[in-house]
């Protein structure tokens, strides 16, 4: 992967899938997808709990807030990861800033 | 041998009628008439079977899936089952109010082919008149109404050279996506390979196309590039393997492992009218039949990429080699491997007529 074109992300922005792509729950192979334009993405169990949260009105700030709670982590460790997944995801074209 | 996994993906072949007439068509040479073709309730049941087997993503394609008037209840449908869905189209029936019609039933995607950049040499190749400019009236309805656009371009001796204005004409009609695709040489391709193969310096011209354009757009636009195995030293993963991924229906039904698998002889194909889709994938011999490793013949069985490529494509075996289980011969480990160094070396300098896609031309 070439290093993103897109905007910047910061912990402002707020993400959005981009019309055609959707996190899908497989309740045959008993794992989350991301469905895109003529292909699935399997989802990590990371990047599901993330993209749940993803619902085009929430800050990545509060996602963070949230994932920090949740899983009693250090918010500094759960940020890194989570400004890097959207990122990757927006340069495939799954996220958009809203 | 253990249950297979389930399908990813279906191809829904709605109809065989079309108005472009594509010398490259993947549809069979035998194609299927109208009065056979399933009805809405049949497919309605098939997109119900393939939602609780596993399938993820149905595209609806043809001919021109456009042709049936169901297609916004099919989509419908499909949406309700929580299948992502894909029109695979020419585009040529697109106007405001259809196309408003399936986006509004849920269509996920769009899928459309274009023959070339130049329009007289587009419509010639489609053998229809005024094609090219209706297909990019087409993109700018879709992209206006913010469906996800994918551009198709199907690669040939006669249009290799104008890839890189290809990919220009994506960008500027705001596609996320392009599949730049060298054709496929069985059906109505193979009836046509001399005048469609190109040559070496053509298919090298091509890939630096890409990969220059891959660069530039990296974060904006996507590219599939499909290289025409004739010049590779091994051979595809056709389908991602045998019954492994994918499931092809044709208009009357029959169900296949990928949509050239009709050309194999002595073969039953199982359909939708006689049984269910799950026991199909499952149990039908046909699925079975080059599932796997076992059925490789040398020097497949022996070979370190056996799980890689698959053996390659059991149609092109067949066509190249008289044999479906055959290794594919455009591996260079392949004994058949000079019928395909012979079709390259035997292309005739000048291309010959087009003999067009149509009911009764084969």
């Amino acid at each position: 992967m070439t290093e993103a074109t897109g905007p910047t992300l910061c912990e402002t922005t707020v993400p959005r899938f981009a019309r055609g792509t959707r996190l899908h729950y497989d309740r045959v192979r008993e794992v989350w997808f991301i469905q895109a334009p003529e292909r699935a993405f399997h989802a990590d169990a990371i990047a599901a709990e993330v993209l749940q949260l993803v619902d085009g009105a929430r800050p990545l700030h509060t996602i963070i807030d949230l994932l920090a709670e949740k899983f009693a982590a250090p918010r500094a460790v759960i940020a890194q990861d989570v400004l890097a997944m959207v990122a990757e995801l927006a340069t495939k074209q799954v996220l958009l800033p809203a | 041998m253990s249950a297979p996994p389930p399908p990813m993906s279906l191809l829904a072949e709605l109809t065989h009628r079309c108005p472009l007439q594509c010398p490259y068509c993947s549809n069979p040479l035998m194609l299927d008439p109208r009065t056979q073709e399933l009805s809405t309730t049949e497919w309605q049941r098939v997109l119900d079977e393939a939602a609780l087997m596993g399938v993820l993503q149905v595209h609806f394609s043809g001919g021109e899936p456009m042709a049936r008037p169901d297609l916004p209840e099919l989509v419908r449908h499909a949406a309700q089952a929580g299948l992502y869905s894909n029109l695979i189209t020419s585009g040529v029936l697109i106007r405001q109010d259809t196309l408003r019609a399936l986006a509004d039933a849920g269509l996920d995607h769009i899928q459309l082919s274009f023959q070339d950049v130049d329009p007289a040499s587009a419509d010639r190749i489609a053998n229809m008149a005024g094609a090219h400019a209706k297909k990019l009236e087409a993109a700018r309805l879709i992209t206006a109404e913010g469906l996800p656009l994918t551009l198709n371009f199907v690669i040939h001796r006669q249009n290799a050279e104008r890839v890189p204005a290809m990919l220009e004409l994506a960008e500027q009609l705001g596609a996320r996506r392009v599949e730049i695709a060298h054709t496929q040489y069985y059906g109505w391709g193979l009836l046509n390979r001399d005048a469609l193969l190109p040559d070496r310096a053509q298919i090298e011209a091509t890939t630096e196309a890409v990969a220059a354009a891959r660069t530039r757009l990296a974060g904006r636009m996507s590219i599939d590039f499909v290289t025409p195995d004739y010049y590779e030293d091994r051979p595809k993963p056709c389908m991602g393997g045998w019954g492994q991924r994918f499931l092809n229906i044709t208009p009357t039904g029959k169900v296949l492992p990928c949509h050239a698998a009709e050309t194999i002889p002595d073969i039953t194909f199982p359909n939708v009218r006689e049984a269910g889709l799950a026991a199909i994938w499952e149990d039908s011999p046909i699925f079975n039949l080059f599932r796997g490793t076992e059925w490789m013949p040398e020097p497949c069985q022996s070979c370190a990429f056996k799980e890689e490529d698959w053996g390659g494509c059991r149609c092109q075996a067949l066509a190249l080699a008289g044999k479906a289980d055959a290794a594919d011969p455009v591996c260079h480990k392949a004994p058949d491997h000079k019928q395909v160094t012979q079709a390259i070396a035997q292309r005739p300098q000048t291309p010959p007529p087009f003999r067009y896609r149509r009911f009764g031309n084969a």
